[in-house]
């Protein structure tokens, strides 16, 4: 039976994609800007990040007053906690795009350091974790989510990979050492960012089967 | 003297087509008394038009008294008076030139236990029509059909409207006391703990109902259901103990209540 206030429900769903799409297109182009040494990209990127600290506030607000006034239970309840979470996780992503943009503005004045490998092969992997666990919200897809959770572990070890890598120039070739910062920043970031899409996954599998796996080593250690 | 006319005091004092009156019904002052016993303490509030207006609060607080006072109902109990006014459409509910029964019949009411007449669900509906010497069978059918739709009760007993009304379920006798309480057009809903005596399905329909006839009546709810109140309304008023404690829209009643009392009722801290 159809609620005269189920359209509030579906208007929160589909606000928290739209967060969704906004978060990924955010890192997807602070990575482009990154690659290109395009300063501009970046400067739109940063300017964007508003949408997003909009949203995460719209749906806080959708979700109080829903709880408020509707009295959700079992699913519905799951579906108002996760997509405050999630949300705040978004919105976090938005920030670290953030962060990106600010050190590429930096990095565009200067000659590259090296070319770059792992840190498109990390953004590469942590765009399509968000994705996916965007998509578990849409089709409810417990393996994917796992899927995700498991994945983290590629961004950690990239991302370590990364700090020795750029550990040595700075050792080897002081005059390195700004730039270096900034790439392992960078880095950080992009790892930041696959944690998040980790923690999106975990609460997709909150809202689909009220099972919480944060937390769980052993998930992230067995292989997909 | 000519007797006033219902439709006198109906919107009388509405603002430009489109716009609803944020002050439709207008409690002014006003007190109450069973003899010596005062029940209602100088209540002030005004209910908007086409609107959800819900009063809460524990038993005995005024909150029925008050809602009864809308259409004069208590004038019916030996002993009662009154200080202040009420109004509707600017137009007061006490005004000598008013007749009770034409105000009545601009003020429907549903009360807590479904009470149908012992007829058929046809008969039910056109009851007031009836009494009123309308008695043209196309414009009782019409009557019929659109008051069992206005109460989404129209699907589930078109092909036994001649069966009596006893056959329906709880919810269902609920539904058709609501089609008999809009088939006269009244323009102000009463509802006193409509549903009290119904299943969490039978309720569900019956506030989705109450959320589709806004768009026509100014509603009234009298609840017990504190998340009935957060759901069906968009404004709430909180009494205790003949007073009016709190009245503002039901998200900040729900959310962030200004008076402790009003936040331990609706938290379920008391009463």
């Amino acid at each position: 039976m159809k609620r005269f206030f189920d359209s509030e429900l579906e208007t929160f769903r589909s606000d928290l994609l739209r967060m969704g799409e906004v978060a990924v297109r955010q890192v997807r182009d602070a990575i482009q800007a990154l690659l290109t040494g395009d300063a501009r990209l970046a400067e739109r990127v940063l300017a964007a990040d508003d949408e997003l600290d909009a949203l995460e506030k719209q749906i806080d607000t959708e979700a109080i007053r829903y709880m408020n006034l509707r009295g959700p239970v079992a699913t519905e309840l799951r579906l108002v906690i996760v997509g405050m979470k999630a949300s705040h996780d978004l919105e976090r992503v938005g920030d670290e795009a953030s962060n990106i943009c600010k050190r590429t503005i930096r990095l565009a004045a200067e000659p590259p350091l090296k070319p770059y490998v792992d840190l498109p092969r990390m953004a590469e992997i942590a765009i399509q974790m968000l994705r996916d666990a965007l998509e578990c919200f849409i089709q409810a897809d417990q393996e994917k989510a796992l899927a995700v959770v498991r994945r983290d572990k590629e961004v950690d070890d990239l991302n370590k990979q990364l700090y020795r890598e750029l550990s040595s120039y700075m050792i080897e070739q002081p005059g390195t050492t700004t730039r270096a910062l900034e790439l392992m920043f960078i880095s950080k970031s992009i790892e930041r960012i696959a944690d998040h899409a980790t923690n999106i996954a975990e609460e997709m599998v909150f809202l689909n089967d009220a099972q919480d796996i944060r937390h769980d080593e052993s998930l992230k250690k067995s292989k997909a | 003297m000519a007797l006033a006319r219902p439709s006198d005091f109906a919107h009388a004092s509405a603002p430009a087509p489109g716009t609803f009156n944020p002050a439709y019904i207008q409690v002014k002052n006003f007190s109450f008394y069973y003899g010596h016993n005062k029940v209602l303490h100088s209540l002030a509030l005004d209910i908007p038009e086409r609107q959800v207006t819900a009063f809460i609060g524990p038993s005995g607080c005024g909150k029925s008294t008050l809602l009864r006072n809308l259409n004069r109902m208590n004038d019916l109990i030996d002993g009662v008076r009154h200080e202040g006014d009420i109004t509707v459409g600017g137009r007061s509910i006490y005004d000598p030139l008013l007749e009770v029964i034409a105000l009545r019949k601009r003020i429907g009411m549903v009360f807590q236990k479904s009470n149908p007449f012992p007829k058929s669900i046809y008969e039910n509906v056109v009851y007031a029509l009836r009494v009123a010497g309308r008695n043209g069978k196309s414009e009782l059918d019409e009557v019929v059909e659109r008051s069992l739709r206005g109460a989404a009760l129209w699907d589930e007993v078109k092909d036994r409207l001649h069966e009596s009304a006893f056959g329906l379920s709880g919810g269902q006798q609920q539904r058709l006391c609501i089609a008999r309480a809009i088939a006269n057009r009244p323009e102000i809903l009463l509802m006193d703990e409509p549903c009290s005596a119904l299943d969490p399905i039978a309720t569900s329909k019956v506030e989705e109902l109450i959320h589709e006839l806004k768009k026509e009546f100014t509603i009234v709810i009298v609840t017990h259901n504190m998340q009935q109140a957060a759901r069906v309304s968009d404004r709430t008023a909180f009494f205790y103990l003949g007073k009016l404690i709190e009245y503002a829209a039901t998200p900040d009643i729900f959310m962030n209540p200004k008076n402790p009392q009003t936040e331990a009722y609706v938290s379920g801290r008391f009463g």
